[in-house]
């Protein structure tokens, strides 16, 4: 899930790097402020671990293909979501300058996209709800499955909105999303098989590493909320596969105000407006313009030849679903933030 | 397990610790300069070719200048290009805008903005390499610090760059006596997996707390101080500001063309 600097415009790259390069400055205080010494070894080592772990494929049960831990929930588990944001940001960092997966650009981006939700949204609210030290098998193998899989998804979910906006890639938000989010669930479940491998182990062997996820038992209404993301993400993904055109009514106003069914081509939504800001900044605005406007004509064929594939219905779905999702995490994560405050 | 790998980051590390002009300029300076480098291949239009070819001439002298061999950057840049490609190709196929004729042959929009692509990746990849190759990730940590980022992930970096070796070192070794006992068979059930990467995590663990023993009988409160020796000279300088002049230069005004119009008595 890496991008990589060639589809990365320096707007979006710029954008992504400040909020990364932020996060990380509020991790690096967040930590300085426990005076845990013993964390920073810590830190190192698990993130070489983590490095090393990710070179190490295991046979995927049934499938007879091979799958590796990406480690952001693993890491969050072992050592809290402050220190395990700071010790991805250093794994991509590393990743960035030695074997170019990724770019410098696009480093923010990838920071962002693999560190952040994992740490921040898929283990205090799915993880942390369905793990402790004392959980049954099942627990412990369905909430890393969830919380991976929910991570991931909003991993490549943002993926697919740095790429569009940053408009290099020809590829239509739509058409990309369907191409990401199914692969990208099957990339989950494996993430999180593993994670649970590792972690059973560890519970095992010695329960007292993984005290950190103890510290703070979930209360009612998280529960409650996470059955509630978890059931809209279900429902946005899952039921509008099934659903008629105008079951949800973003589709309906999207014919009633374009005048076409699909969603719009790129150069339609935010990428006009891109466009006309890129007019504005451009050192030569009629050499990009022309090509875009004679492009478009021509793309609105190709889009309807373009396979069979509706991207409408799910799309629409998932999009809401995984709006949802953030909203509800937003909240849920803010309360946290006040509890810890009291 | 890939290997070849980490042969290529101890690679990478050797390149890093060399000794010529260009490893020893600070840096910030070296790092700015790729940065402006990236931007400015990004800004470049969607359809840009021939504007991007002078830019080559960074990752060149640089590499020329630094010793670094460019097999080495190219392999990995290779490695790297399945991304870029599955991305990128899906523009020729949306985008079938005929832009070009060259003889018989009509290009569209799709397949230039896919070259686009091609060649913006190489160049900022190549960068990203190039960067570290001709500094080493020490002086690029110590480089880091003195640009405000925080400490903690600047020596995060470092235990991270240092420990990599040794924890890589020992999966390898424990996956080398899991395959000599499994017959032959190289791949790892889910079951073996778990266990041999739960006892990596712990012996990684343990080692975490022998160094942070080991470092706190040695008198460790928490700050790691990194010695700064370098101040930017007027080399450092000339550095940065030839090369962003340079960037400037092209972006604005595109050799490649004038040079082909020359060429073709076209103007």
């Amino acid at each position: 899930m890496h991008m990589a600097d060639a589809l990365i415009s320096p707007a979006v790259g710029g954008t992504m790097w400040a909020v990364t390069g932020g996060l990380i400055a509020w991790c690096a205080k967040k930590i300085r402020a426990v005076h845990e010494d013993r964390l920073i070894p810590m830190m190192g080592v698990l993130g070489a671990f983590v490095f090393t772990a990710q070179m190490i494929n295991f046979t995927i049960p049934a499938t007879g293909s091979s799958g590796h831990l990406g480690g952001g929930l693993l890491l969050t588990a072992l050592l809290g979501p402050y220190a395990a944001f700071l010790v991805m940001a250093s794994i991509l960092t590393v990743q960035a300058l030695f074997f170019a997966d990724g770019g410098l650009l696009a480093l923010g981006c990838n920071i962002f996209n693999l560190g952040f939700f994992p740490a921040f949204i898929a283990y205090p609210l799915i993880y942390r709800i369905f793990v402790n030290a004392s959980s049954s098998r099942l627990r412990l193998w369905s909430g890393s499955v969830l919380a991976a899989v929910a991570g991931l998804q909003l991993g490549a979910f943002a993926v697919v909105l740095e790429t569009t906006l940053s408009g290099i890639s020809d590829l239509s938000f739509s058409t990309f999303v369907l191409l990401m989010q199914p692969i990208h669930l099957a990339i989950g479940v494996v993430e999180g098989l593993a994670t649970a491998a590792v972690v059973s182990v560890v519970m095992h062997a010695r329960p007292e590493t993984l005290a950190v996820q103890d510290a703070e038992r979930p209360t009612m209404t998280r529960r409650a909320l996470i059955w509630l993301i978890l059931i809209a993400v279900l429902l946005g993904g899952v039921v509008s596969w099934f659903a008629s055109g105008r079951l949800d009514g973003l589709e309906w106003s999207l014919k009633k105000t374009t005048g076409h069914e699909d969603l719009p081509a790129p150069e339609e939504g935010i990428h006009s407006y891109l466009a006309q800001w890129q007019e504005k900044t451009a050192f030569f605005p009629d050499y990009t313009f022309k090509a875009e406007e004679a492009e478009s004509g021509l793309q609105q064929e190709d889009e309807s030849a373009w396979p069979t594939v509706d991207a409408g219905t799910s799309f629409s779905g998932l999009l809401g679903g995984l709006i949802t999702l953030a909203v509800a995490a937003g909240i849920g994560y803010s309360l946290q933030a006040r509890r810890k405050n009291e | 397990m890939k290997a070849a790998r980490y042969i290529e980051v101890g690679q990478m590390d050797e390149l890093g610790r060399l000794d010529t002009p260009l490893h020893r300029l600070d840096a910030r300076v070296k790092m700015a300069a790729v940065v402006l480098f990236v931007v400015t291949v990004m800004s470049f239009p969607r359809y840009e070719i021939s504007g991007l070819m002078p830019l080559f001439l960074f990752p060149f002298v640089l590499m020329g200048s630094g010793k670094i061999p460019f097999g080495a950057i190219f392999k990995k840049v290779a490695l790297a290009l399945p991304f870029a490609l599955f991305v990128g190709l899906f523009n020729p196929l949306l985008d079938r805008t005929p832009v070009l004729t060259l003889g018989p042959w009509t290009i569209s929009g799709g397949w230039l903005s896919f070259f686009s692509i091609l060649l913006r990746f190489t160049l900022t990849v190549s960068a990203a390499l190039i960067l570290l190759a001709c500094t080493g990730i020490y002086r690029l940590c110590a480089g880091l610090e003195r640009l405000g980022v925080p400490p903690l992930f600047a020596t995060q970096l470092l235990f991270l760059y240092r420990y990599l070796f040794v924890i890589g070192g020992e999966a390898l070794r424990m996956i080398r006596s899991v395959r000599m006992r499994s017959a032959g068979s190289k791949k790892l059930s889910l079951r073996i997996y778990s266990t041999l990467t739960g006892h990596l995590l712990l012996r990684s663990i343990d080692r975490a707390q022998r160094i942070y023993r080991a470092m706190v009988s040695r008198g460790f409160d928490g700050q790691i101080r990194v010695l700064h020796r370098t101040r930017p000279g007027w080399r450092d300088l000339l550095f940065l500001i030839g090369w962003s002049a340079f960037f400037i230069l092209v972006r604005f005004y595109n050799p490649a063309v004038a040079l082909g119009g020359w060429l073709t008595g076209e103007h």
